[in-house]
């Protein structure tokens, strides 16, 4: 479908702006709470929040009609996630180092 | 007797300036078809000096030190500047916008761009080549390439990863246009299996390509700087680097012989008067193939120390990707079935390709049973396993889709007693030089090795295998010759010499600049042969 | 698949209207916008996979190395690069707030949110230099003048770093950030093109393409600092 989609109204960008912001404030500032092995987690959950506000609203994937930009996406994170994954499953497995 | 020449794209501007700024895809096509030609020379030179080397058991006609280097530089420059290129580039290029009824692909100057970018990047390999070489083998195996090796290794990294860029356009290129310039009625199931091959080779050249470029980037990086991200001394892990190289490697695999999946289809459907069997398999299999070949990467690193439980994901993995295959081979069989066959050359490389693919890809399987690997890892027997699919199969599928659409191209026919005296001296070339090759790798003779002395009754099925070289040689010399032969002495090709189905096929030959005088409606199924070959039907078929 | 598959026929070369920047080869201004965007889009999954090898290096080594690469980790600078991310942030914004302008025939607007989003844009520059140049002071620039002696790991007062694990981090974090430099100082050589072509004029409400793939471009630029950013500054910052 057309890139020219209705535009976001002005106040959807500010909602979205000040959302990011305050990921970044509350990434920041968690970092400074010990949580063990859940600070990688809250790290990127906020991270990938915040990349989903950019990608939807300021990238207009969510206005896009067709849903063909929408599978460009979802493949390429899929394919991202195998090299990340399978390459994990070696890593995560040797037992030695 | 000569009629005024219509104009077509050949004709349109003469001039180099009217080839070098070209944005006609069939211009850039041809462009493409001179350069990887030229590159087939440059690694068929390395191939003629390693089958010399090896006639003999001792390292005599080369030291090791050079034959590393032959053996590297004939495997980057067939791999990256023949094989990835060769049919997208060419046939792919001059074909994808006429089967989908389209004036050009999506984007004409990127495509021109994609053309340049490769011109850059052959000429720094070349460089690299003339002023020492590199000898780390096609695969760069770190910590040898990244802290040891004394050769030019990061001028043909950087060679490589600028190829890299031109693939990632030309495969960009492929699926904008596919998606969005199919002409009205060219719906999804009607598209040739040519374009559905090509649309799963753009998908991997666009996800695959970039991992290969930034692992050069950090090979070049290591070695420059001194880090230690693959060097274990330092820390690093030298299987990180196969990890990331094997992630595109693998794939790329799949780049070189889904595009000679596609134009076998072509072919047999051709030249069997009949629709592809199953259709629908054959479009989803290339698709499979594009999507399992993204998942077993690791096949290759099965005795390198990966862990045991990796190792068994990815050899199920292996046997999974070979599936989507075979569905192609049963389906392009049961199309011959009860077909009307016809033997001009482009069916006899199909034929050809159809048993050396298999061969190959059955011997894929022997490698993926860990068992069998730990004895032929980095043997021979890999060797003639991969050269089965590369030559066995992708280069008879390019060397059918030339013959095959050479009418097109060139508005000429090639002499048909020659062509299938050429495709005949290949099949038996082919096997006379590989074959040997499978028996040699399963009694022991390993690969990279320029003096097998050790083992001095190699030399037997080396001897073999030098003569068989020098018969495909020959095999592949002939149609250069008769090609460029036809382009003046030939007979005038007519719009559709083999009565093909395509939307191709219903222009002039040599196709107008613009492809179509008006833009096509399809309101027909594709492989419409029993329509094309209906008793009303006025058109007969002109074969020279 | 639900794509525009049907475009409409048109006998001539040119789409039948008088726009020069309707190139010959579309049917319409409509399949040549989709094409452009789908195009973009293509581009950018090229660059996950490229910065995904990266990202798979650094997940690895951070697997093996964490004490060493939360060691440092710490010794760059979080405020910078949180300062950074909020410079990002808003440059996106005023990317998405160019595009409106030009939508709404605003000109003075859409030039004004142009330049501002470059402004934002070498102000990343200029922070990021200042951090490098740090790093060069200290010694963490990877090669012969590397030195990380006697650094705590976070969390193990009674252990140091291995300076071979943390110079792994090193050279991860200057790759991975310089080639997001890079990266910016082609989207600012990009947006310098775009604030010409809107200098001139060529922007309308009813064609504005190239702000719109350009400003795709700019956001991932961001979305990749977006993960940067708590990866490489964020390992571990407990007190």
């Amino acid at each position: 479908m057309s890139v020219h989609a209705k535009s976001s109204p002005l106040k959807t960008y500010f909602a979205v702006w000040i959302a990011l912001l305050f990921g970044t404030f509350l990434t920041y500032e968690v970092a400074k709470i010990d949580l063990g092995p859940f600070n990688a987690a809250v790290a990127l959950i906020i991270a990938t929040t915040k990349a989903l506000l950019v990608a939807l609203f300021f990238m207009h994937l969510k206005g896009a009609g067709e849903r063909l930009l929408k599978l460009v996406v979802i493949s390429t994170i899929f394919f991202l996630f195998i090299l990340l994954g399978l390459a994990m499953a070696d890593y995560g497995t040797r037992g030695y180092h | 007797m000569q009629p005024v020449e219509r104009e077509n794209y050949l004709n349109k501007e003469y001039g180099i300036g009217s080839w070098l700024l070209t944005t006609d895809h069939k211009r850039i096509a041809l462009l493409y078809l001179i350069s990887i030609t030229f590159f087939f020379f440059i690694g068929g030179f390395f191939a003629l000096l390693i089958r010399l080397e090896l006639l003999t058991p001792a390292s005599d006609l080369v030291q090791a030190d050079t034959y590393n280097k032959l053996f590297t530089m004939h495997g980057q420059v067939m791999v990256f500047f023949f094989l990835i290129p060769s049919i997208p580039a060419v046939l792919g290029n001059f074909l994808v916008p006429m089967m989908i009824g389209a004036k050009d692909l999506a984007f004409p100057r990127i495509n021109l761009l994609s053309w340049y970018i490769y011109i850059i990047a052959g000429a720094l390999m070349m460089h690299c080549m003339l002023t020492g070489g590199v000898d780390t083998g096609w695969t760069f195996y770190t910590p040898f390439s990244t802290a040891f090796s004394n050769t030019k290794v990061i001028e043909a990294g950087l060679a490589i990863f600028i190829s890299g860029f031109s693939s990632i356009l030309t495969g960009l290129n492929f699926i904008v246009t596919i998606h969005r310039m199919r002409a009205p009625g060219m719906t999804w199931s009607r598209l040739p299996l040519f374009i559905w091959a090509h649309y799963a080779t753009s998908i991997i050249q666009v996800l695959g390509t970039p991992v290969i470029a930034i692992t050069l980037v950090l090979v070049v990086a290591e070695r420059a700087l001194h880090l230690g991200i693959f060097d274990p001394k330092l820390g690093g892990d030298p299987l990180l680097f196969q990890h990331l190289f094997w992630f595109y490697s693998h794939p790329a695999v799949y780049i070189m012989i889904l595009p000679s999946m596609g134009v076998v289809t072509e072919i047999i459907a051709c030249f069997s008067r009949k629709r592809i069997f199953g259709y629908g398999f054959v479009a989803l299999s290339s698709i499979a193939i594009a999507v399992f070949g993204f998942l077993v990467w690791a096949h290759h690193m099965f005795v390198a120390g990966i862990s045991v439980y990796a190792a068994l994901v990815f050899s199920i993995l292996s046997y999974a990707v070979a599936v989507p295959s075979a569905v192609k081979v049963f389906n392009w069989t049961a199309t011959l079935y009860k077909g009307s066959i016809r033997y001009d050359a482009p069916m006899l490389y199909a034929f050809g390709f159809l048993g050396l693919f298999t061969m190959g890809g059955l011997t894929g399987l022997f490698l993926a049973a860990l068992g069998i690997n730990v004895h032929v890892h980095d043997t021979y027997f890999v060797i003639a396993h991969f050269h089965y699919i590369m030559v066995g199969g992708a280069v008879m599928g390019y060397l059918g889709g030339m013959h095959f659409w050479w009418p097109k191209i060139s508005g000429k026919l090639y002499p048909e007693g020659w062509a299938r005296l050429a495709a005949l001296i290949v099949f038996i070339g082919f096997n006379l030089t590989f074959f040997p090759q499978f028996v040699l790798g399963y009694i022991g003779m390993p690969r990279r090795y320029a003096d097998y002395s050790h083992m001095p009754e190699f030399q037997v099925l080396n001897v073999l295998s030098t003569a068989g070289a020098t018969v495909l040689g020959v095999g592949y010399l002939l149609p250069m010759i008769y090609f460029l032969w036809s382009m003046r002495y030939g007979k005038p090709a007519s719009d559709n010499p083999w009565n093909a189905a395509g939307l191709e096929w219903k222009t002039a030959s040599p196709p107008p600049t613009f492809n179509f005088d008006e833009e096509p409606v399809v309101t027909w199924e594709a492989y419409n042969y029993d329509e094309l070959d209906a008793p009303n039907k006025q058109e007969v078929p002109i074969v020279g | 698949m639900s794509d525009s598959s049907v475009v409409a026929v048109h006998g001539e070369a040119h789409g039948g209207t008088d726009d020069p920047a309707l190139r010959h080869h579309f049917a319409t201004e409509e399949q040549q916008r989709n094409a452009s965007s789908l195009g973009m889009w293509i581009f950018l999954a090229t660059e996950v996979m490229f910065f995904g090898g990266l990202f798979c290096s650094y997940l690895i080594y951070r697997h093996w190395y964490f004490g060493d690469f939360a060691a440092a980790s710490k010794s760059i600078d979080a405020a910078l690069g949180g300062t950074n991310t909020a410079v990002l942030i808003c440059s996106s914004l005023t990317v998405v707030l160019a595009i409106w302008a030009a939508q709404t025939a605003q000109r003075t607007l859409m030039l004004a949110m142009l330049i501002l989003t470059m402004l934002f844009g070498l102000a990343f520059l200029g922070i990021k230099g200042k951090e490098y140049k740090d790093k060069f002071d200290e010694h963490h620039v990877p090669g012969s003048s590397f030195s990380f002696e006697h650094e705590q790991i976070p969390g193990h007062p009674d252990q140091y770093a291995n300076p071979r694990h943390a110079e792994i981090f090193f050279a991860l974090y200057f790759i991975m950030t310089g080639l997001h430099a890079l990266h910016m100082i082609v989207g600012l050589g990009v947006f310098t093109w775009l604030l010409t072509m809107a200098w001139k004029g060529r922007f309308t409400p009813h064609y504005h393409t190239p702000l719109e793939i350009g400003g795709l471009y700019w956001h991932f630029v961001d979305i990749v600092w977006i993960y940067l950013f708590p990866l490489l500054y964020l390992i571990d910052r407990h007190p």
